[in-house]
């Protein structure tokens, strides 16, 4: 709980982190909320040498419309997402996954690039942007690139974000009317984190569902899309016998893993459970 | 008479300004020049022969002063001692070395001790010292522990560290009774982790000029933190002073003298220089106390009326891996003789086992013995009442001491003080509406819902108590207390307590105490704790008795004040000491009420003494020390309601309904206060909180990331009501409170789950009740797989 040694340097813009970086290869480490970067590190499961601290760099912070996304900062805290009227307003389906991560002090100092960027599986943000269908806009020594959200998480704790890479900006597509979403969680009782969350965005047009994102989080490695699950929604109407036999689909194939708290076959089965709990509500909120 | 409504008000705790706004001092906030820092090496591994300690490259690290194995400190730092040889169990005390000698014996087993410039230099020189281990085989399960060839200490066969045994009334006999039927159920208590909020630490500092060795230690009782080390340490014990500045909760965890205590306090003697240690979490999980970890058989004998004719409890309790202070009565006197619980049981039968596993050592942790009675009393209430078709409220109604019986002397011999349990478990039935919400429930199981409502009818021993009945347990102290209660020449009382409030909260409760006795300003009070240096003897604060014991110390205390202060004042007023009346702070002359001296005035002439009565000492304080005839006994009853969601296996409490009956109430905010944290500890243990080892001996709940502490916004609006017993014992009429909440609501929430399942055919889940297993249960109930 005592981190090993490091050098601790402050970075007054992008490009200037991107040399840092490059200067000091693997060893250095970019440092936003601090909220992931700093348990391993007392753990000592993280040793950089040197710590980047983006903090200053204005250039990563504020949300904006912008062609019909929203341009969410990096450096955007979970609490300025969740209370952001613009996100609420736009975006609701974020707002709300922001809003149940960790606690108070988590949401006050916690990134929304840094909880991209670091990717644990068990992070919320990240069902949220799968099924917003984000894109992440990175910048690096060979200039900028925006990957989407679908090939961003790579594996356990693993991004498509390169070594000399910053995450600069999240760009979400807004909501659109008749469009119903949500995101639910079972926490786990000792991190926060979830135990298993399924974010989802459906789209209804005359009582019919036209598009239907579905992603879960917590259960295996990584974020995944439940696309079984969408396929059988499109072209339904969202009753509660439909939803519930689509969510079905939400364990097959899904990957998952034993942990102290919950077993592989339980949090499938819970997989199932919040997919249809969320979906019928997602489905309410589409027919406002 | 603003003055006589303190006893008794709700006043805001003195204390949190200062802890909330961060101007607190605790141990960790001392600093010292030239102060330098520990840093322990623990054993990684839960049971391995030490083969060699290679201590060099630790040495030329940077910044370092110094690095200790056991053979640095032979003749110097004894061994740790047990302080609670509890007899008639043989007992085995396997000497707990201050470093791991050629065996470590649990994961966190400390093996060497780096001192450096800095913190940081003196962990990263740790990581540098070289154990080279032997790994041996593991004994983590108590069961296969006491089969074992492996042995956690070679001298104490099948790791038994003690069988104890009561035995009240002939058990057998009653089963056999015609008509009585036996219910029987295991029940598994499971291993909690204290979780004070702040970690251990002590920083030591040795003044070569005068000899003396001060230490700030995170400590509940710092008197008996320096009986200990000076045997430990063969450190004179006037020349030891121990101060427990700001502790931040202990729950028990604070009560034990630890090896690091030791080891911290003899470098800096060694080393003439100030060292200090603080506890990281991590290490706090592996080296501090755990809590509960027992295994019992339960069978109770119940008539067809509901009559409770017996009760016997087969125990396994887990020790760990070396004897820790208090720890041998903990699972057994603090366990086996509250079984009774608030109930006439005429035949009661208790049989301990206590078991070293290569695990972190237990002792007392919030209720200390007594929730775990208390859970497997109240399951097999519960468990009695469904194989009678009873109903919870009516089996224990018809099994409560009635209030007429006091002083009642329970089958396994301790004699209960006051009590009107009846009174308590109306009045929670009463607020909860209890028909009401067993209609509610009714009507809820038709829709497929499960809600459930559980009950605990508990009574708590505390309030320790007696010094010669607790010696003759084996404890090797008294249980008394001491006060001083001194007025200053400007008017001002301070008082000193031998008592070590840590976050209960009796800064401001004694205070009132004096304030109502001595009709002073309740803010011209101050309460002193903690230092040996000024405080004359104290045994501390645990075992809800600080109140009971050390209140009513500071009471007697005021009083001798009061009893001085008017000779003086009839003195200087000329007439009989019968004459006058106190009244306000002031005494005045018997209708002549214009003729009077306050308190504040007497005190100056006390310091002055120009004008005293013959032969009187100058002066004005009182001194007392009481030692109380009997513990005391509070008690009372929790209800609670919750809902099962069948899909998923969480749980939910709906309602939470507290009357408890502390005797009178001093400060009802702080009595609630108590109850509250209680409550939230209590409810942890049901639904969320569980150390766990793999079969190795790792412990896999290393951190607040995977252990469940228990978030404020889990808990519902506690409904909290009490009545008021006044306990005969001692002259303010108080039992202590500290502890109830954690006794009453464990098996509360768990009745509660468990009557939500009953339509299932669920009889018994163990604790934690997460998720999964309440989960797995309803499907295999509904025919489905385990
Ligand atoms: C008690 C607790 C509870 C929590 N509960 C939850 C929860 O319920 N749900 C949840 O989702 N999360 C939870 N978290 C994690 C929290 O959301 C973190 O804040 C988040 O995961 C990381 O964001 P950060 O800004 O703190 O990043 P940091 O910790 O500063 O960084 C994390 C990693 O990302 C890298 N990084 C940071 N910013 C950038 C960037 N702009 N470009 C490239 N790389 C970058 C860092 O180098 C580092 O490797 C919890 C954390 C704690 C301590």
């Amino acid at each position: 709980m005592i981190p090993a040694t490091f050098e601790y340097v402050r970075a007054r813009s992008v490009r200037e982190a991107i040399s840092l970086l490059q200067q000091h290869g693997g060893r250095a480490k970019l440092l936003a909320g601090g909220h992931s970067l700093l348990p391993l590190m007392k753990l000592r499961l993280s040793q950089p040498e040197m710590l980047i601290d983006l903090g200053p760099v204005d250039e990563l912070r504020g949300i904006r419309e912008e062609g019909g996304s929203l341009v969410i900062g990096a450096l955007t805290t979970h609490d300025e997402v969740a209370n952001s009227p613009l996100v609420r307003e736009r975006v609701p389906l974020l707002a709300e996954c922001a809003s149940q991560i960790g606690d108070v002090q988590v949401r006050n100092r916690g990134t929304i690039g840094g909880n991209l960027a670091h990717a644990d599986p068990a992070a919320d943000y990240p069902a949220a942007a799968l099924a917003l269908e984000a894109q992440l806009e990175c910048e690096g020594p060979a200039g900028s690139r925006t990957v989407p959200a679908s090939q961003w998480f790579v594996d356990l704790l693993t991004t498509a974000l390169g070594p000399d890479e910053v995450l600069c900006r999240v760009r979400v597509p807004v909501q659109t009317k008749g469009q119903g979403w949500s995101y639910i969680k079972l926490p786990h009782p000792a991190s926060g984190y979830s135990l298993l969350g399924v974010a989802c965005l459906v789209t209804v047009d005359g009582g019919v569902c036209r598009d239907a994102r579905v992603a879960v989080t917590g259960a295996g490695p990584k974020a995944v899309r439940l696309t079984k699950v969408e396929q059988a929604l499109v072209g339904k109407r969202l009753e509660e016998a439909t939803v519930a036999e689509a969510a079905r689909l939400a364990s097959d194939g899904l990957e998952a893993s034993d942990d102290l708290y919950a077993s592989a076959e339980y949090k499938r089965h819970l997989a199932v459970v919040y997919t249809k709990r969320a979906l019928l509500r997602a489905a309410e909120r589409a027919a406002g | 008479m603003a003055v006589t409504q303190v006893f008794g008000a709700r006043v805001r705790r003195r204390e949190d300004p200062r802890l909330i706004r961060g101007t607190a001092t605790y141990t960790d906030d001392v600093t010292l020049p030239g102060l330098c820092y520990a840093a322990f090496v623990r054993s990684p591994h839960a049971h391995a022969r030490i083969r060699r300690v290679d201590t060099s490259r630790a040495r030329s690290a940077p910044g370092v002063l110094g690095v200790f194995t056991i053979q640095d400190l032979e003749g110097k730092v004894n061994p740790i001692p047990c302080g609670w040889q509890v007899p008639n169990c043989d007992l085995k005390t396997p000497p707990h070395p201050p470093l791991a000698r050629d065996k470590v014996r649990f994961v966190g087993d400390a093996v060497a001790v780096v001192v450096a410039e800095s913190r940081a230099q003196a962990y990263d020189a740790a990581a540098l010292v070289d154990v080279e281990y032997e790994v041996l085989p593991a004994v983590v399960d108590m069961e296969a522990a006491l089969q074992s060839t492996t042995l956690v200490h070679e001298d104490v066969p099948h790791n038994r560290v003690l069988l104890w045994s009561v035995k009240g009334g002939d058990f057998g006999a009653a089963a056999r009774e015609p008509g009585v039927r036996v219910v029987r159920q295991r029940l598994v208590n499971q291993r909690l982790i204290p979780n004070a909020m702040e970690t251990r630490a002590v920083t030591a500092q040795y003044n070569p000029g005068t000899g003396e060795l001060t230490l700030w230690v995170t400590s509940q009782n710092p008197h008996i933190a320096r009986v200990i080390l000076s045997g430990v340490l063969s450190f004179p014990e006037h020349k030891l002073r121990v101060i427990a500045p700001e502790v931040g909760g202990g729950f028990g965890s604070k009560i034990p003298v630890y090896p690091e205590e030791a080891v911290v306090a003899h470098l800096a003697t060694r080393l003439a220089r100030p060292v200090k240690w603080a506890e990281t979490r991590r290490e706090n999980y592996l080296a501090t106390i755990h809590g509960r970890d027992h295994i019992t058989d339960a069978e109770m004998a119940v008539r067809p009326d509901g009559t409770v004719v017996g009760l016997r409890v087969r125990t396994l309790a887990n020790f760990g891996a070396y004897l820790s202070t208090a720890a041998p009565a903990i699972p057994t006197i603090l366990y086996g003789l509250v079984l009774s619980g608030p109930y006439r049981i005429p035949n009661i039968e208790c049989e301990v086992t206590g078991v070293f596993t290569n695990t972190t050592p237990t002792d007392a942790y919030r209720g200390a013995g007594r929730p775990e009675a208390t859970y497997v009393l109240e399951r097999m209430m519960d468990l009695a009442a469904r194989e009678l078709g009873l109903d919870p409220a009516e089996i224990r109604r018809r099994n409560l001491i009635p209030k007429d019986q006091f002083p009642y002397t329970v089958a396994t011999g301790i004699t209960y003080d006051s009590g009107d349990y009846a009174r308590a478990l109306d009045r929670a039935l009463e607020i909860l509406d209890y028909p009401k919400v067993r209609a509610e429930q009714a009507a809820a199981r038709q829709q497929g819902r499960y809600l459930g409502v559980g009950l605990s009818t508990y009574v708590e021993i505390c309030g320790a108590g007696p010094s010669k009945v607790v010696g003759s347990t084996g404890f090797a102290g008294g249980l008394w207390e001491s006060a001083v209660v001194r007025f200053s020449p400007t008017g001002k009382v301070t008082v000193f307590t031998g008592t070590s409030p840590h976050g209960q909260g009796e800064e401001t409760t004694f205070a009132q105490i004096v304030s109502h006795e001595l009709g002073v300003p309740l803010d011209d009070v101050e309460v002193l704790h903690g230092d040996t240096d000024s405080i004359l003897m104290g045994w501390g604060t645990y075992g809800s008795r600080t109140t009971p014991v050390g209140g009513t110390a500071v009471y007697l205390a005021a009083q001798k004040v009061k009893e001085k202060a008017k000779r003086i004042a009839a003195h200087q007023l000329e007439v009989s000491a019968d004459d006058l009346v106190f009244e306000n702070g002031r005494f005045h002359v018997r209708g002549a009420p214009d003729r009077g001296m306050t308190i504040q005035e007497v005190a100056l002439q006390a310091y002055l003494a120009w004008n005293l009565p013959e032969g009187m000492e100058p002066g004005l304080e009182g001194q007392a020390n009481w030692d109380p005839s009997n513990f005391v006994f509070p008690f009372g009853t929790h209800a609670c309601v919750v809902e099962v969601d069948p899909e998923t296996g969480q749980v939910r409490i709906l309602r939470y309904v507290a009357v408890d009956d502390c005797g009178r109430v001093i400060n009802p905010l702080i009595v609630d206060g108590q109850v509250h944290g209680g409550i939230a500890q209590g409810v942890a243990q049901a639904l969320w909180e569980g150390a766990r080892y793999d079969p190795a001996g790792n412990l896999l709940t290393g951190s607040m990331a995977e252990y469940a502490v228990p978030k404020a916004s889990w808990l519902p609006r506690l409904e909290c009501d009490r009545t008021e017993t006044p306990t005969p014992v001692n002259p303010l009429g108080v039992k202590g409170v500290g502890e109830t909440g954690t006794i009453a609501a464990t098996p509360c929430v768990v009745n509660a789950v468990m009557d939500a399942l009953s339509p299932l055919g669920i009889r018994h889940l163990d604790m934690p009740l997460w998720p999964e297993r309440v989960w797995r249960a309803i499907r295999q109930a509904k025919g489905g797989a385990a």
